[in-house]
């Protein structure tokens, strides 16, 4: 296991601000110093544009371009080929809801959960407008965990979609991705997984659970902003239609529009990629490894148990998932609005999310449209938990106000 | 401000916004063809409030809200119904020009503001001058309108 106190020391933002808590890993995390040099060593030693150059400079991006993918499927145990590079999750979401739409039809079904994030909901929305494809909805309990026996009984012939976050983003709940999967292979349906939440978190392993399609962001496990994986398994991204197309993406054309595509991944790489992104990308990868992800992972666990402990304490608060095992803690202070409650533990440096956090269908299950939301990372310390809750437990609506005097 | 007003203390003005939080005045929305109304919903925060207002002959006979928003914006928006009910729109566009000077950190008139002071410091606090504004905003676009219809 690693020494909290040495990693901390790997992120310039914590020496920085030795005096901020931040609790809000679910929307983005620090990077390590190792992702930042890495960034900088693409620009000051060996800028060039990849998959072009005959020189040596260009020759190393493009080798260090495709040693990211090697890292990536590394990280989550998948072939080089099946990783392909774009801006964000949302991008490869949106990538692959437009890619299944050319499969899909009037009256498939789209089976996914009320716990999703915008990002994995506006999509498939978009091709129930388009096509006629139903959306439903499958049932989940109080933190929003897929109930398995709903979740067979929707599973029928109709249904072609699977899709969900295999941890969810406002309550951090775990999904059983793995028999959840199973059961949708069963009825020939295709598993798409939004593991925004989940990479960097946890160990994940594409070939054990099966899954067709799993995404995530860079920027949520220590790498940088703007760049996101899609993994496919390798048959569904060559059948795959890119949904952007451009330069570094055909083979060949001709002049009465036809078009040679490249093969996958890069045929979904269209124009000038994230070099430096995915670049950083790699380092995070390596970095995290490094520590490794289980560590990481017991790491959080702990943590995570340690503020349930303390929370259970505090008699000012609700809380909507206490008894998850890792992932944040989402709660409200009783009478006090939800961005109020954060304004507070802002004023005395403490980092948290309040809103509706992006899953603004997620009120129907657990009954407030707003929440402030604490979510931890493998560089945060149980002094800083101890302070948080300290900070939680005075706030009322006259502290809350005060803070303005 | 009087040397000796009450709207010196900071803990006044704090039950103040907790009052107004709390208990809002003019807080029930009406059924009423006279008046003209403003829904307000942030896109990057819950708040969700509709303000409604009876302009009649240059005069502001009335002003009801109701929604969902934090304790700032409905403290805020509750004292802007006090401060600007039976207020002619020339001097309810002064108050509230007064009003947007305060919140931006610039010289303003406190008497004319009475209560509303109280979110004198709001300006410290980047990101929630916008719910110290949210209703002030909904009437000032309000007044607008029925200027548009009135010309
Ligand atoms: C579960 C989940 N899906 C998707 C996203 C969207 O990520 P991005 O904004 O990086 O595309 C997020 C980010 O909050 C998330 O938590």
């Amino acid at each position: 296991m690693f020494n909290v106190n040495d990693v901390r020391n790997d992120f310039p933002m914590i020496k920085n601000h030795p005096d901020l808590i931040y609790f809000d890993n679910g929307a983005t995390t620090y990077k390590p110093q190792v992702v930042i040099d890495a960034i900088t060593k693409f620009y000051t030693d060996y800028t060039s544009n990849v998959e072009r150059g005959d020189y040596e400079t260009a020759i190393q991006a493009d080798r260090a371009y495709e040693e990211a993918r090697k890292c990536v499927a590394t990280l989550i145990h998948s072939e080089q080929k099946e990783v392909v590079f774009l801006s964000n999750i949302t991008a490869a979401l949106n990538q692959i809801a437009y890619g299944l739409s050319k499969k899909l039809n009037k009256g498939d079904v789209i089976l996914t959960s009320k716990s999703e994030h915008a990002s994995n909901l506006l999509p498939w929305y978009r091709l129930k407008d388009n096509l006629g494809v139903e959306i439903k909805y499958v049932n989940v309990d109080d933190v929003g965990r897929i109930d398995i026996d709903d979740f067979k009984n929707q599973c029928d012939e109709n249904v072609k979609v699977v899709t969900f976050a295999s941890v969810t983003n406002v309550l951090g709940t775990n999904q059983p991705v793995k028999e959840l999967t199973k059961i949708a292979h069963d009825n020939g349906a295709i598993v798409v997984i939004d593991a925004a939440q989940a990479i960097g978190h946890q160990p994940i392993d594409v070939k054990d659970l099966d899954v067709d399609f799993l995404c995530f962001s860079s920027h949520k496990m220590c790498g940088p902003d703007g760049v996101g994986v899609l993994y496919g398994k390798y048959n569904l991204l060559d059948e795959m239609d890119p949904l952007l197309l451009g330069g570094g993406m055909n083979a060949r054309f001709t002049s009465d529009g036809k078009v040679v595509l490249k093969d996958a991944p890069h045929k979904f790489e269209a124009g000038t990629p994230n070099i430096e992104g995915v670049i950083g990308l790699s380092a995070a990868c390596k970095y995290l490894m490094d520590l490794g992800l289980d560590n990481i992972h017991a790491y959080e666990k702990e943590l995570r148990g340690y503020m349930k402990e303390k929370f259970k304490e505090l008699d000012n608060v609700i809380v909507y998932n206490l008894e998850n095992e890792s992932g944040p803690i989402t709660f409200n202070v009783k009478d006090v609005f939800a961005q109020d409650a954060a304004g507070y533990l802002a004023a005395n440096h403490i980092a948290v999310r309040s809103g509706n956090h992006c899953a603004k269908i997620l009120h129907e299950i657990i009954g407030t449209d707003q929440s402030v939301r604490a979510s931890l990372y493998f560089y945060n310390t149980k002094e800083e938990v101890d302070y948080f809750v300290e900070k939680v437990k005075e706030i009322n609506l006259e502290s809350a106000i005060g803070i303005f005097f | 401000m009087a040397e000796n007003s009450l709207l010196n203390d900071p803990m006044i003005l704090r039950e103040l916004i907790m009052d107004h939080y709390q208990y809002p005045h003019n807080h029930k929305l009406v059924k009423d063809d006279r008046y003209l109304s403003r829904h307000m919903a942030s896109d990057s925060c819950i708040d969700d409030i509709t303000v409604q207002a009876n302009i009649e002959n240059g005069i502001i006979k009335d002003i009801q809200f109701d929604g969902v928003a934090c304790t700032i914006s409905t403290a805020s928006t509750s004292m802007m119904s006090d401060l600007l009910i039976d207020k002619s729109i020339e001097e309810a566009k002064t108050i509230i020009e007064e009003y947007n000077k305060m919140i931006n950190h610039e010289d303003y008139d406190a008497d004319i503001l009475e209560e509303a002071i109280a979110f004198q410091n709001v300006y410290k606090q980047a990101n929630r001058i916008k719910c110290a504004t949210i209703g002030w905003k909904a009437i000032e676009e309000i007044i607008k309108e029925s200027e548009g219809i009135n010309d």
